[in-house]
């Protein structure tokens, strides 16, 4: 169990993060310029980390699967960015927004990693303002805010309905200045296949150029792994048709442990499914729970028309409207977080109430807030929304309700981390997404970017630090070596064995399947028999990928069907880990509901005496069972307690 | 805005393996596509047909499928992005066609921007204009508190329009002489129009327009195809805000 050491720093809560500043070890700038760090992943988290490990002097060599670093899928990320700054005046604190995170995260997140997020938020603000990053401004020309579920204040950073896409710009800018100087040398269009391990350190990874095809291996000091998460198991979600678990695979595969893989986020507010050609979701903002009310008929007849389309949502005069957020959840109302927001709409659907056709949608409506403050003032807040919404629906939200659902989301789960965002591997980080630390069972809106950009700008590049300052006499790595071969073989094997399979269906086909396992019986509610039934379907499932999935095209050419075979086969390990961690945790907590725990009033039952921990899996062989760990988390400075929106 | 069902299609489409390649149009019935389909499931369509086929997919650059990342880069019935005005091609809907259409889908055509693949191309050189002053100097923390530097809403907004080009390439693509002056305009007129851009706002004009004409990008002519065409609606004033930069650059040197 030495392996598992967190490494948190004892003393009070709020002096961790700078009393362990300062006992860590620090490398001379002469020797910075020595060492090498690899960056997989261009993200929030992937691009900042890059600009600022270059800045400080190190060389840095960063990879991304898309045909440049701008495009990761932090860009898509529409409501904002929290920091503890108080500007509102609205009693915010560092303590409060750590308090809240805690909360959110349904006491499944450690206390000092949450604390020192949201001790650099505020740095965070700062950074990106003197990048050019265009914040929305008051009139007086300071920086507004607007509220996010799961909380009581307005602490909320954004640039309208784009400020994943500012912010990732802004680092990119960043990232791209120490490119102009040669202090970052870019890889896109690049695909991390293997982590590569050498005398029990990571020293560098195998990739392959997605437009020659060929097998490269790179070196370096440190491999910094921002790859994002794995929600693309379920098939249709709201990530990038690209993002995939595989970097964080194979780092499990060559020993980093993976924590709460279960741990999945289902966000509220998505346009719902149609039909089966569909490929992937869209998200609506969490924002737009600001302004709109979340509501489906009172009546069953109601919704049986509407889904029959002889009424519209404007023929049920507001008396026959349930708004059940604002029903169960009077304090809250329709900003509950969104684990709670995503169940009560599956539970509506599920009675009968639901009102498209395939009966999964319920409606976020606007009426309200046009009436109250003139549709101009809701065209200035979501006016991009709204055309998107348009755009895909073909229908108009300024003048009837829009219709959502809930769908995948986020990634809570990921590689566990040491306090460092060290990995089991030594040399091996994994920072965003990526990794598993700080949102527990449960991310808060607005928070995906901020522990993004905390870990990149603020966090690893003093970390990482502490652990080169043993490497500064470790010459430039040979990337010849004989562990490099052997990756190398190891990639170029199954990539030939995949290749050569040559059966008689698509990968799309196989990847869909998946997605009805995974939606079916590891979404939103989950049960014993289901998880059992998910385990062998998937294993199933694998099997006959293994014998009949066929790959068209070439191996040496750019070849997006190779690419998605590649990371498929690695979802299907993915969701398997998702389906066991979910039967092992017996307990509801945050987005991981168990129907076999619930209060008597159907709201979500944690089980702090069993489960107060996170759940470690340790790689331990192909067709081996993964062995379990255990992390205990100790609450010092918040009571825990059910959560109630009430 | 209930789906119908388009019952034939016919997608003529460029087929070209590699950059070395001469490439060729290739035409593919594709059949029962709903109207609330993208235009990319729709391609996802016509590809599983092919595989089934035993005929290599056509390859394109796609991620996001929700507007945002800028990776789609279609070339459809002569147009950036398709039929429709402020979205990608992964915005663009099924409904916006009718049945029976022959739809021609070829990729940004532009001496900057060589095919890598069928409907995908090397974009590196949007990389290299930023590369070259799309940036403000400042490394990370030692900033002053946000707050501190108070900003105009409009300016703000204004700062906000320019900045929310997502470096797609239509602009490119609809002109007529390839130029990327509407890419390189919004970027210098983002920063231009924030205190924290101004200190390299020189330097910056100068270094991406020389930059952007090494790379093989043609000069503007004011003819406006790229406004039409952008999806996110970015307008050529931005152009004139770089013109007045640059030519202020030009005279200080």
């Amino acid at each position: 169990m030495q392996k598992l050491n967190s490494k948190i720093p004892a003393g009070p809560l709020a002096e961790k993060w700078s009393r362990h500043k300062a006992a860590i070890n620090v490398v001379s700038p002469a020797n910075k310029r020595k060492l090498e760090i690899i960056v997989v992943g261009t993200g929030l988290g992937g691009a900042s980390a890059a600009a600022s490990l270059a800045e400080l002097g190190y060389n840095v060599k960063a990879f991304c699967y898309q045909d440049s670093p701008r495009r990761a899928h932090s860009i898509a990320a529409q409501g904002g960015i929290n920091a503890a700054k108080n500007y509102q005046n609205d009693n915010d604190s560092i303590f409060r927004l750590f308090y809240d995170t805690v909360k959110g995260g349904d006491y499944r997140a450690r206390e000092a990693n949450v604390y020192r997020l949201a001790e650099v938020s505020p740095n965070i603000i700062d950074q990106c303002v003197a990048q050019g990053v265009p914040f929305a401004r008051e009139y007086g020309g300071l920086l507004d805010n607007r509220s996010f579920g799961g909380v009581l204040v307005s602490r909320t950073f954004y640039a309208r309905g784009q400020t994943g896409q500012q912010l990732l710009l802004g680092a990119y800018q960043a990232l791209n200045r120490q490119i102009s100087k040669g202090n970052v040398k870019m890889y896109s269009r690049h695909e991390m296949l293997d982590v590569v391990v050498k005398d029990g350190k990571a020293r560098g990874i195998i990739a392959r150029d997605m437009v020659t095809g060929e097998i490269k291996r790179f070196g370096a000091h440190a491999v910094v792994i921002a790859t994002g998460g794995y929600g693309n198991v379920f098939f249709l979600s709201t990530m990038a048709m690209g993002a995939n678990g595989s970097a964080a695979w194979q780092c499990y595969k060559k020993g980093a442990m993976f924590a709460n893989p279960s741990f999945v986020q289902i966000h509220p507010t998505c346009i719902p499914v149609h039909g089966s050609q569909q490929s992937k979701l869209t998200l609506m903002s969490e924002s737009l729970r600001n302004d709109g009310r979340v509501w489906v008929p009172k009546k069953l007849e109601d919704a049986q028309k509407l889904r029959e389309g002889k009424i519209g949502p404007n023929d049920i005069p507001d008396e026959d409207r349930d708004f059940y957020l604002e029903r169960r959840y009077p304090s809250y109302g329709n900003l509950v977080p969104r684990d709670v927001a995503s169940r009560a709409a599956k539970e509506r659907c599920d009675a009968g109430y639901g009102v498209n056709p395939e009966g999964k949608a319920v409606y976020l409506d606007f009426k309200y807030s046009i009436e109250r403050l003139g549709k101009k003032v809701i065209e200035a807040r979501y006016g991009n929304l709204f055309q998107m919404y348009e755009k895909i629906t073909d229908a108009d939200p300024y003048k009837e309700p829009m219709m959502i659902y809930p769908a995948i989301h986020y990634a809570m789960g990921g590689v566990w981390v040491d306090y460092n965002l060290m990995t089991t591997i030594p040399g091996l980080y994994a920072i965003g997404e990526a990794n598993f630390s700080d949102h527990g069972a449960n991310r808060l809106g607005a928070s995906a970017l901020m522990q993004g950009l905390a870990d990149g700008y603020f966090i690893l590049p003093y970390t990482i630090g502490d652990y080169l300052a043993g490497e500064i006499m470790t010459p430039k790595v040979d990337v010849n070596a004989p562990e490099f071969e052997a990756a190398e073989k190891e990639v170029t094997d199954r990539l030939y064995k995949l290749f050569n399979v040559k059966g008689t269906r698509t990968v799309d086909y196989f990847h869909k399947e998946l997605g009805h396992i995974m939606w079916d019986y590891v979404g939103m509610s989950r049960n014993e028999e289901g998880l059992k039934k998910a385990i062998s379907g998937i294993q199933k499932l694998r099997e006959e990928f293994w014998a009949d999935v066929k790959i068209p095209g070439e191996l040496n050419n750019l070849n997006p069907e190779l690419e998605k075979a590649g990371r498929l086969a690695d979802f299907f390990d993915i969701g398997e880990l998702m389906a066991r961690d979910a039967l092992l945790r017996n307990e509801s907590c945050g987005g991981h509901f168990r129907e076999e725990s619930v209060t008597e009033d159907g709201e979500a039952m944690r089980n702090d005496e069993k489960y107060a921990h996170v759940s470690i899996w340790e790689y331990l062989g192909e067709k081996k069972e993964p062995a379990l760990h255990i992390e205990p988390l100790v609450f010092e400075n918040v009571k825990l307690s059910q959560r109630s929106y009430k | 805005m209930a789906d119908k069902i388009l019952k034939k299609l016919y997608i003529k489409v460029w087929r070209q393996n590699n950059a070395q390649d001469k490439g060729r149009f290739e035409t593919y019935e594709i059949e029962n596509v709903s109207t609330g389909s993208s235009f990319l499931e729709m391609m996802d369509i016509l590809n599983n047909n092919l595989i089934e086929k035993g005929i290599d997919p056509v390859a394109f650059d796609h991620d996001c499928r929700e507007g945002i990342c800028g990776i789609c880069s279609m070339f459809i019935n002569g147009r950036p992005h398709g039929p429709d005005s402020a979205v990608t091609t992964c915005q663009l809907h099924m409904r916006k066609f009718n049945d029976g259409d022959t739809i021609t889908v070829e990729p940004w055509r532009a001496a900057a921007f060589p095919v890598i693949k069928d409907l995908v191309v090397d974009r590196t050189a949007f990389d290299k204009i930023l590369q070259a002053g799309g940036f403000v100097s400042v490394n990370t923390g030692g900033v002053p508190d946000g707050n501190a530097i108070l900003i105009s809403r409009d300016d703000a907004e204004e700062a906000m329009d320019a900045a929310a080009c997502i470096g797609c390439g239509a602009c490119v693509a609809a002109c007529k002489n390839s130029s990327a002056m509407l890419f390189v305009a919004a970027k210098v007129s983002h920063l231009a129009k924030l205190p924290q851009g101004r200190i390299e706002a020189k330097a910056r004009a100068r270094n991406m327009v020389a930059r952007m004409d090494e790379l093989g990008f043609g000069g503007c002519t004011n003819t406006g195809a790229c406004e039409a065409e952008c999806p996110k609606s970015i307008s050529i004033s931005h152009i004139a805000r770089l013109n007045r930069e640059y030519l202020v650059a030009k005279f200080s040197e």
